[in-house]
């Protein structure tokens, strides 16, 4: 299927949605003027990976800053991911990042997808 | 031209690193935020508690771009950053109709009665039941906001005239 390929700007994520490379990714800042129409793009292209996903699927977030509006776009991504068999997080935060650190938890605690916690 | 030097001094006196009056839109969320970037960049400041000011006045900002057309004739707000010794000041002003003060206050009364295990608890329940309203917000903006910044979020309200009233918040983000 299609490759969503956003550049990050500074007040959008980069993102990176490549099924034949295996490769799910969002990084950077998250704090766009409009989050849902910004996320819906992302929401659209899990809704048809969901059909014919990969066997297993690692989808990495990277995120430097989200504010709140992003944040719960995101549960609504996460929330769709949440369907997809074989569907793992791996949740990036700067290792002095505490904060960042604790939204990957309450964010795993809300949605049945294991998730691995890793520093940068 | 005396106010001129006057406005200099209360903004030395009151240690203020940036202020910014006038209308409030996402592009200029983006320049004030690279502004306050910029000052805390250059005076060193440890990344932990930049990211925790960058936090605080995203959510300010984006509160006040929001709500700024909810009052007809009066778009113009204030938003400055203090920095003091031990702590930075997030301050914002902003008009509001007076028939929305009530759950305001209630709002921001509640958020200041919780502690970090209750804050965190009232995010999770506003984040799986919410939905974006029409203006793009989740409902979190204030709850972030004393989340991230460790305190009480400081509130007054003066009167304008019969509908409207000026509404001040001030956020405080420890630097020890």
């Amino acid at each position: 299927m299609e490759i969503l390929n956003l550049e990050g700007t500074e007040d959008t994520p980069k993102i990176i949605l490549d099924q034949g490379n295996g490769i799910f990714e969002i990084s950077g800042r998250s704090l766009p003027e409009d989050s849902a129409e910004f996320y819906q793009p992302v929401l659209d292209w899990i809704s048809e990976y969901s059909n014919s996903p990969n066997p297993s699927t690692e989808f990495t977030f990277k995120l430097e800053y989200f504010n709140t509006a992003s944040s719960k776009l995101i549960l609504d991504v996460l929330s769709a991911l949440e369907d997809i068999d074989g569907m793992s997080i791996m949740w990036y935060f700067h290792e002095d990042d505490e904060d960042m650190e604790e939204a990957g938890e309450e964010f795993s605690e809300l949605v049945e997808i294991p998730f691995e916690f890793k520093t940068y | 031209m005396k106010y001129i030097f006057d406005l200099h001094k209360t903004m030395l006196d009151n240690h203020l690193i940036l202020v910014y009056e006038g209308e409030f839109t996402q592009e200029i969320t983006k320049s004030v935020l690279a502004m306050a970037e910029r000052n805390m960049d250059s005076s060193g400041e440890e990344s932990s508690i930049k990211r925790k000011v960058f936090n605080v006045m995203v959510e300010c900002l984006q509160n006040i771009v929001k709500h700024a057309n909810d009052v007809q004739n009066n778009h113009s707000a204030i938003f400055m950053v203090g920095k003091q010794e031990d702590e930075y000041l997030v301050v914002s002003g902003n008009s509001i109709e007076k028939a929305g003060i009530d759950d305001l206050k209630e709002k921001l009364d509640q958020i200041n009665s919780l502690d970090r295990d209750g804050l965190k608890t009232l995010y999770k329940d506003i984040i799986k039941n919410t939905e974006i309203s029409d203006k793009g917000g989740a409902g979190l903006g204030f709850v972030d906001m004393a989340r991230k910044s460790g305190n009480a979020l400081e509130y007054e309200f003066s009167p304008i005239d019969d509908k409207t009233s000026f509404f001040c918040l001030k956020s405080s983000i420890s630097r020890v």
